[in-house]
């Protein structure tokens, strides 16, 4: 601040106050809601007070989705597609920005341009590779030759049984080819100075020992950024958990779910039960977020290292 | 990308980018080239493969009133949803950067948005806007059947409209707080020492120069009211009522996988594709042009 | 401790020529900098040897052996960096370990020679800091005791104190100097430099544009420039040149019609012919008009430094510089008789710029 201005810094405050109102509002019905009686939910106007009835709501919620198997496939889903990304995307940007290949550039692009086709525009055909990926996958991949690649690099037999649909794979993989990863681990590798791997190399340390010994230490905060970010829209996953699981019992994820809790249009509206089980499945990426905030923005903002 | 200091090897750069390009052509380049050939073939009732059937299904798609109407709505709640988040967002991040005391507090809280699933929050603005619970509904007490978002189309689009602006605040707020922090404090000294109030001084200095990053948000805005409504309108409305809610994401969802009619499912596919690709092509000729510029 | 051997090296860039065919032999032991003004390819050379940048022709050997196609790390040499290149994350000891972590020495072994290096810069008490926490000459420590650990055949400095102020830079080079002397270990000194150059070398390699101008004891390049460029660029202030040819009389003729009587040229007038005369400042003195041979001059402005002065004049066209100890002073717009020191005049060709023995 330059300049004393009470006047404006009374604005300032009174606008912060109202964004946060409206912020929270949302976040303050749901728990409000979550906590009432059937009776109370029912109630025209609403109390904007939170009740005594927060827990049973949220057992009756947990029992009605089901949302302790559904939690756990979340949580696998949504590590899994992190810890998958941010290796790959780690990966790809070191093969990017360090090495001298043929192909550099046009790997950099094939994986950038993905950036372009989000998972929701083209549904429809990646579907099809799930749930009909047999013959139309063996034949690129034996034309390209990259069966045996696969096999060679991963140990993985791609064969004809290699079913995508309800099964965690499914659910994962599709998710992990990160352009966004890649790109924002290009951007931090690209700052690195041309001595710090001139030095590495005269310390005698290969490749793979400068990665591991120094570029992974010194990208923590890109890290943990691209983890936090991954992480919440990984658990926020809808649509293609949604087409990919039809055995929804055994591979649902939570946010499936929420659908499920909506009262039936003619049924009892127990809202109260719905909003307690909207609570649950909003918190861990929320407390993910407010956890990991500092490192969040800083490393999403920071150009200075 | 002008490093000297390059490893030389032949196989190890492939290897380490193996498990990336190889999702990559599943998962993007194959379905996409799959959705290519949808659109531009017809599967024969009777089975015996796909016909070649050239633009017809663009074709048929542009002579369909409902779809023009979806690319309507699509646009007006890409517009809406863009202008409302960014507006506000800005507003805070403007007031939060001035960073006076307490305003850490603001700032933690502005973010949280960002963490909920769009599902999640459509699920909660249901219930904030249902017209039988006590909130939103309340005024229904009042004035019987004025807000019935069940039957009223335009009231079923706001209501999802409004929930798909505030899930965007905390994202525009990183983003323009960012870059709002990263303009020099001189700079802002320097138009106090001209004699600019702080008001004066957001709208002359602050504001032209945070354009880039207001730019690149609105790109990314657009993009993300075509993809993550989906999320927001399965939870909220089903596209209801009759089609009234139904944005271009959630067409293409429909007539692919409840009316199994792939070849036009794709063709509008590639049509969004298209969108989505012109977006972004736009926002990199722009940041090539600020590169100069700077 | 192992000669170096470099043998018609050349560098081009995408068919660009940056290095036209270096030819240097470096003795086991010797202290050898390069210098030469920034682009002339220097610190190509340097890193040529080290092997971060590829030899497009010719061989470099260290202790006999073709390095040509090794790694950096098989070729026994360590390198201190302009920029210190320290890795942030890691505190000193890590930093000055981490050669012996990578080659898999064990670890107490390495704890062992990690403070025996540290001590002998005087680090000992900076082991567990990290390098953001350090001033810049302690980083220059670290980077050189980084560079000592390994006990390399040869030591390699790229523009290692440009980022130091003036005064640390002096201690640096003293430590530098003392090091060289207790170790012995061959070493390639790259600078811009020339007093750092002048005071570290057993031996100075002058390169300019990709070539190298002469290479000798550091008084030897300074008595005896090989070359108009050597001239030029070593010396502060640097050398007089005039172009000029000689007449018939045996005067040589420069700027607007000025003569010099330059006898103890005798050998080499050749009259007509176009040559280029050098004589450094302190070799010019002020002297009385009748003296045999002035030059007559007029002050044009002094700098003032101290314990002497230099005086800028204007000599029938040509500016000619003097270091002038005399206590009397002077003005600018005087007029002043100078004259040159008859051993210490240079010659060169103008077409090649090459010294002409005299």
């Amino acid at each position: 601040m330059i300049e004393r201005s009470p006047v404006f810094d009374f604005l300032t405050y009174l606008a912060m106050a109202i964004g946060a109102f409206l912020v929270v509002i949302p976040f303050w019905i749901t728990l409000v809601a979550g906590s009432q009686s059937l009776q109370e939910v029912s109630q025209v106007p609403i109390s904007l007070m939170p009740s005594s009835h927060l827990w049973e709501n949220l057992s009756a919620a947990w029992a009605r989705a089901d949302l302790g198997p559904k939690m756990l496939n979340s949580l696998i889903v949504a590590v899994g597609v992190t810890v998958g990304k941010i290796t790959l995307a780690s990966l790809s940007a070191f093969a990017i920005v360090f090495f001298n290949f043929r192909g550099r550039m046009i790997s950099f692009w094939l994986i950038f341009i993905t950036l372009m086709l989000p998972l929701e525009v083209r549904i429809v055909p990646t579907y099809a590779i799930a749930a009909n990926a047999l013959l139309p996958f063996q034949v690129i991949l034996d034309t390209l030759g990259i069966s045996w690649l696969v096999n060679a690099v991963s140990g993985i037999q791609v064969t004809l049984n290699w079913n995508l649909l309800n099964s965690y794979t499914g659910l994962i993989l599709p998710l992990v080819a990160t352009a966004t990863g890649t790109f924002l681990y290009r951007q931090f590798f690209m700052t690195i100075p041309d001595e710090l791997v001139e030095a590495s190399k005269m310390d005698g340390a290969r490749p793979i020992e400068f990665f591991f010994d120094v570029l992974l230490p010194l990208s923590r905060t890109n890290m943990l950024a691209l983890a936090t970010i991954m992480f919440v829209s990984s658990w926020n996953q809808y649509l293609w958990p949604l087409l990919i699981t039809t055995d929804r019992a055994n591979f649902g994820t939570v946010v499936m779910q929420l659908k499920a809790l909506i009262p039936a249009q003619n049924g009892t509206p127990d809202w109260n039960v719905t909003m307690a089980g909207a609570l649950i499945i909003m918190l861990p990426p929320l407390l993910v977020v407010a956890f990991m905030q500092r490192w969040f923005v800083r490393g999403l903002i920071s150009r200075d290292k | 990308m002008e490093r000297r200091a390059y490893y030389k090897n032949p196989m190890l750069p492939w290897l380490l980018l193996a498990p990336q390009l190889l999702l990559v052509l599943v998962f993007f380049y194959w379905p996409t080239s799959q959705a290519l050939y949808w659109a531009f073939t017809l599967e024969q009732p009777w089975g015996g493969g796909n016909s070649w059937v050239w633009f017809d299904n663009f074709i048929s798609i542009f002579r369909d009133r409902e779809y023009w109407g979806t690319v309507l709505r699509s646009g007006l709640y890409a517009m809406v949803t863009t202008g409302l988040s960014m507006a506000i967002a800005l507003t805070l991040a403007a007031f939060v950067d001035r960073s006076l005391k307490g305003t850490k507090f603001f700032q933690s809280i502005f973010v949280w948005p960002y963490a909920i699933a769009a599902p999640a929050a459509g699920v909660a603005f249901r219930f904030i806007f249902a017209p039988e619970s006590g909130l939103i509904g309340s005024i229904n007490q009042v004035w019987p059947g004025i807000w019935d978002p069940a039957t009223n189309g335009w009231h079923a689009l706001a209501m999802v409209i409004v929930c798909h602006a505030w899930l965007g605040i905390g994202y525009n707020f990183i983003f323009f707080l960012a870059a709002l922090q990263m303009i020099p404090r001189s700079i802002s000294e320097a138009g106090a020492m001209d004699g600019a109030r702080p008001f004066r001084r957001m709208l002359d200095l602050q504001l032209p120069l945070i354009a880039p990053t207001a730019f690149f948000l609105l790109i990314m805005n657009i993009i993300s009211s075509f993809t993550d409504s989906f999320g927001l309108i399965d939870t909220m409305t089903e596209g209801g009522p009759i089609g009234q809610t139904e944005v271009m994401v959630y067409k293409i969802y429909f007539d692919g996988f409840k009316g199994l009619d792939y070849s036009g499912a794709a063709a509008q596919s590639i049509i969004l594709m298209l969108l989505v690709i012109g977006l972004t092509f736009v926002q990199f000729k722009w940041v090539e042009r600020r590169v100069h510029y700077n | 401790m192992s000669q170096i051997s470099i043998k018609g090296v050349k560098k081009s860039y995408l068919k660009t020529p940056v290095i036209h065919g270096v030819d240097v032999e470096i003795e086991a032991g010797e202290f050898v900098v390069i210098l030469g003004p920034s682009g002339c390819g220097k610190s190509t050379l340097l890193r040529m040897i080290a092997g971060l940048e590829d030899i497009t022709a010719g061989e470099i050997a260290i202790g006999g052996k073709v390095v040509n196609q090794l790694e950096p790390r098989e070729r026994g040499c360590a390198m201190v960096f302009q920029n210190y290149a320290l890795y942030p994350h890691m505190t000193v000891r890590q930093n000055i370990g981490y050669s012996l972590k990578v080659a898999k020495v064990p670890r107490v072994e390495r704890d062992a020679r990690v403070m025996k290096v540290a001590q002998s810069v005087s680090l000992e008490t900076f082991l567990d800091r990290r390098p953001g926490e350090l001033s810049g000459g302690q980083r220059q420590r670290v980077a050189m005791a980084r560079a000592m650990v390994r006990e390399p055949k040869v030591f390699l400095f790229d523009e290692p104190f440009s980022n130091l102020d003036a005064k640390l830079r002096v201690a640096m080079r003293a430590e530098v100097r003392r090091l060289h002397r207790d170790l012995g270990v061959t070493s390639v000194f790259v600078t811009h430099d020339q007093t750092e150059a002048m005071t570290l070398a057993d031996k100075l390699i002058i390169m300019n544009a990709g070539n190298v101008e002469q290479i000798g004891k550091p008084t030897e390049v300074y008595n005896n420039p090989a070359s108009r460029f050597v001239a030029d660029f070593i010396g502060s202030p640097a050398m007089n040149l005039f172009e000029g040819e000689f007449d018939a009389d045996g005067h040589f003729v420069h700027g607007q019609g000025g003569k010099m009587n330059v006898s103890q040229l005798n050998g080499v007038r050749q009259p007509g012919k176009k040559v280029v005369l050098g004589v450094r400042p302190e070799s010019v003195r002020r002297t009385h008009a009748e003296t045999h041979g002035a030059i007559a001059a007029v002050v044009d402005y002094v700098e003032e430094l101290g314990a002497s002065r230099l005086i800028h004049a204007d000599a029938n066209g040509s500016r000619i510089v003097a270091l002038d100890t005399d206590t009397a002073e002077i003005k600018s717009g005087t007029r002043v008789h100078l004259s040159l020191e008859a051993d210490a005049l240079h010659l060169f060709s103008v077409e090649n710029g090459r010294r002409i023995a005299h």
